[in-house]
């Protein structure tokens, strides 16, 4: 795992935990659980991540991005956010 | 409209009788301002907090029967009371008053425990029959009319609301894990639960029998009930044709509304700018004498007003109409006043900006107002049964693209619409197609979502109530045959018993009118309305994805084609934006949301509550699920503030 995504890894684990779960147990969070399936979020949950990672990464996310795969786990976050920032 | 209280049995100093009823009976004042009355007999104590719509000179309670031996305490209104007394005295019943309380002891002496059979109205009643030396209590059959027990001291007390009971009972001041649990996911405690360890709520369309050995019997007298798929469809209804249902429903609509528009006093009515509370001014504007003067709330958010639809049907039908502005800061601080009166916490504020609005009812001079009440439960209104519909579409092919496509057609009127996006709202609303055969199919999600603010109780409070589950729970209380009905059946059902009756009815309804002394009246839960929709094909009430298809039809002609059309706005207000601005907290969120005091109470995880109090304050929860959660610790705080932590519990 390269540093950049470390870095972007633990800002989205940080975000989850504090704004979703309301936790700081970093053991709650399981970075492959599907965070729909587990209740984490529901349909605006997905619509604050959304709203967190544009913000905080300086990406755009387009309608046709908005698919279960891109957000549903930490670890697809990370490689969506990744992906974006690789090739804009 | 009044409140009533009073006890069952000997009191260990009956000379405290009358102290202890007066202490019960104050507590009520709002709900009946227009003087007391009580009766105190031997084993009964009865008392009763008058408002004065029907028969204002000669219709103090308590009222008895011709030999004194048969009193009552009522609440709420008889509407078909003339009809009532025309036969009872053919039958050789005489009057002492021209009140609508006085057939319910004839009526008792004609008929037995029967005679709620009889009854077209909003009640909560105590009968005291002293010959059996028998009291009975009973609610109307939709659950409009509070009324709560307990048993202490070897007697039953009784009253409309718990404070009532509180008053002489304070040990009973302590929360019931239950209670909150089923409010988190329900939206209110279910009867006969309530917030408090020991108070019941008597379930609606029931009678409890306390005989003179003290045995209670619970009854069942009435129900939503729906036919079974495999009756002939001639043998469940009686409408050939669409048109014939369509000619009988307005019928019974101005029937309804007739019945109810019967007082004393001037009648209002709520004019939200949805199709229900503008077809009864409709139905009042064109088929009664009655002038009609209207009453709406605003809000500031564009989100949540629905003014531009109220001025136009205020031009169509030309009522005299007045506006109350709401705003989040009004809201805000209403909320610690609203806590006190609904006597559980609850999920949205929406009712803060009623009890504000029956505030202005009753300083405009008026004492009733009809509204559109119960439209949504009786002809399938609500957006959960066009989701279920969809879903459940979807769940014959769970693999078809086109089937889910059909959501977006639903939620169109949020700001932050959980079918923004297709994909993810298909995946939200995929979760829960495995429930398909479970007659809470329609109310999983909802009651999942809502159950997301359980994971903020305190472990103490978790471990108190187990793996309590909101879907089991609610399974096993209903009707055996529920599975044989229509599935919109099953979902009319499920939301009639709880949000109807254990959200909607006492927190928005009851609770916030009566905190100014104003009666609601809600003329689509008259029962034959109830027991007429309850037997129509369920493609009647929703065609396609039009919601309330048939009463669409008996209402045309009578109002503008823009609110007939109009798909349904659910009544909503802000919610974790009503108590912060610019960043910063009223100052009683502070104080009971702040850790210390989180900790004091012992209900909820401290540092869970912090985490989410801080996303409130800067604005970042834009959901449901944390928005009702926000609102629902906050209310618990205030509830424990208003009635628990003063026991010291």
């Amino acid at each position: 795992m390269s540093s950049e995504t470390t870095v972007i890894e633990a800002k989205v684990r940080g975000y989850i935990l504090e704004n979703l779960m309301f936790s700081s147990d970093e053991n709650e969070l399981d970075n492959d659980a599907s965070l729909l399936e587990r209740g984490v979020i529901d349909s605006t949950g997905v619509l604050e991540i959304i709203l967190f990672l544009e913000g905080e990464f300086g990406i755009e996310v387009k309608a046709s991005e908005m698919l279960p795969e891109n957000f549903d786990s930490v670890n697809n976050m990370v490689r969506f956010v990744s992906r974006l920032q690789g090739t804009r | 409209m009044c409140g009533i209280a009073g006890f069952c049995g000997e009191l260990p100093v009956p000379a405290q009788a009358r102290v202890i009823l007066e202490r019960m009976i104050h507590t009520l004042h709002h709900r009946g301002p227009d003087g007391y009355g009580f009766h105190v007999g031997s084993g009964i104590g009865l008392a009763h907090a008058r408002l004065s719509i029907i028969d204002l000179v000669s219709g103090e309670q308590p009222i008895h029967n011709e030999r004194q031996n048969v009193w009552t305490v009522f609440n709420g209104e008889i509407f078909n009371y003339v009809e009532l007394r025309a036969n009872l005295e053919q039958q050789g019943h005489r009057f002492y008053t021209r009140s609508d309380t006085e057939v319910i002891v004839h009526l008792y002496e004609q008929y037995g425990d029967a005679f709620v059979e009889h009854l077209n109205g909003q009640f909560a009643i105590a009968l005291w029959d002293d010959e059996r030396r028998r009291l009975l209590l009973t609610r109307d059959r939709a659950g409009i009319r509070p009324l709560f027990y307990t048993r202490a001291t070897g007697n039953l007390w009784f009253g409309s609301e718990i404070k009532s009971l509180l008053a002489v009972l304070p040990q009973y001041a302590t929360l019931d894990p239950l209670g909150l649990v089923q409010t988190f996911s329900y939206w209110g405690p279910v009867d006969p639960n309530t917030l408090f360890k020991g108070i019941h709520s008597l379930p609606p369309g029931h009678i409890l029998a306390i005989s003179d050995d003290g045995s209670e019997t619970l009854t069942r007298y009435w129900d939503w009930n729906f036919p079974s798929l495999s009756e002939p469809a001639s043998a469940s209804r009686a409408y050939a044709s669409v048109e014939d249902a369509t000619v009988e429903l307005r019928a019974l609509l101005i029937d309804a509304v007739r019945l109810q528009l019967r007082a004393d006093v001037p009648v209002g009515a709520y004019l939200s700018g949805g199709l229900d509370s503008s077809g009864i001014v409709a139905l009042i504007r064109s088929f009664t004498e009655t002038p009609v003067r209207t009453f709406s709330v605003a809000f500031d958010d564009a989100e949540f007003d629905e003014s531009e639809h109220q001025a136009a049907m205020v031009r169509y039908l030309g009522t005299d109409h007045t506006t109350l502005h709401c705003s989040r800061r009004d809201i805000g601080e209403a909320f610690p006043q609203l806590i006190r009166h609904t006597e559980t916490p609850i999920l949205r504020t929406a009712a803060a900006p009623l009890m504000l609005l029956s505030r202005r009812v009753r300083e405009e001079g008026y004492k009733v107002v009809l509204t559109g009440e119960g439209a949504d439960e009786v002809f399938g209104g609500y957006d959960i049964f066009k989701e279920a519909k969809i879903r459940r579409f979807w769940a014959q092919q769970p693999t078809s693209t086109f089937r889910p496509k059909l959501l977006g057609r639903l939620y169109g009127y949020l700001d932050h619409s959980p079918v923004a996006s297709e994909a993810l709202a298909q995946a939200f609303f995929k979760r829960g197609l495995e429930h398909i055969d479970r007659p809470i199919f329609a109310h999983a999600p909802r009651w999942i979502t809502s159950q997301r603010a359980v994971a903020f109780l305190s472990d103490e409070l978790r471990a108190s109530v187990g793996n309590w589950d909101p879907l089991t729970w609610y399974e096993k209380r209903l009707p055996a045959d529920i599975m044989s009905w229509s599935p919109l059946s099953r979902d009319q059902y499920v939301e009639a018993k709880t949000l109807l009756a254990a959200y909607l009815l006492p927190a928005q309804g009851d609770r916030v009118a009566m905190a100014n002394s104003v009666e609601g009246r809600f003329p689509y839960l008259d029962h034959r309305l109830i027991e007429f929709a309850a037997r129509l094909p369920p493609s009647w009430k929703i065609r396609g994805l039009t919601e309330k298809y048939l009463l669409r039809r008996a209402l045309a002609g009578l109002l503008p084609d823009e609110i007939l059309k109009r798909t349904k706005q659910p009544y909503r207000a802000p919610d974790s934006q009503s108590f912060f601005f610019d960043g910063e907290p009223l100052d009683y969120v502070a104080d009971l949301m702040g850790g210390a005091r989180i900790r004091a109470a012992g209900y909820f995880n401290a540092a869970m509550v912090g985490r989410l109090f801080d996303k409130c304050r800067h604005n970042r929860a834009i959901g449901f699920a944390d928005n009702q959660a926000f609102v629902g610790i906050l209310s618990t705080m205030l509830l424990d503030e208003s009635f628990l932590r003063r026991s010291g519990a």
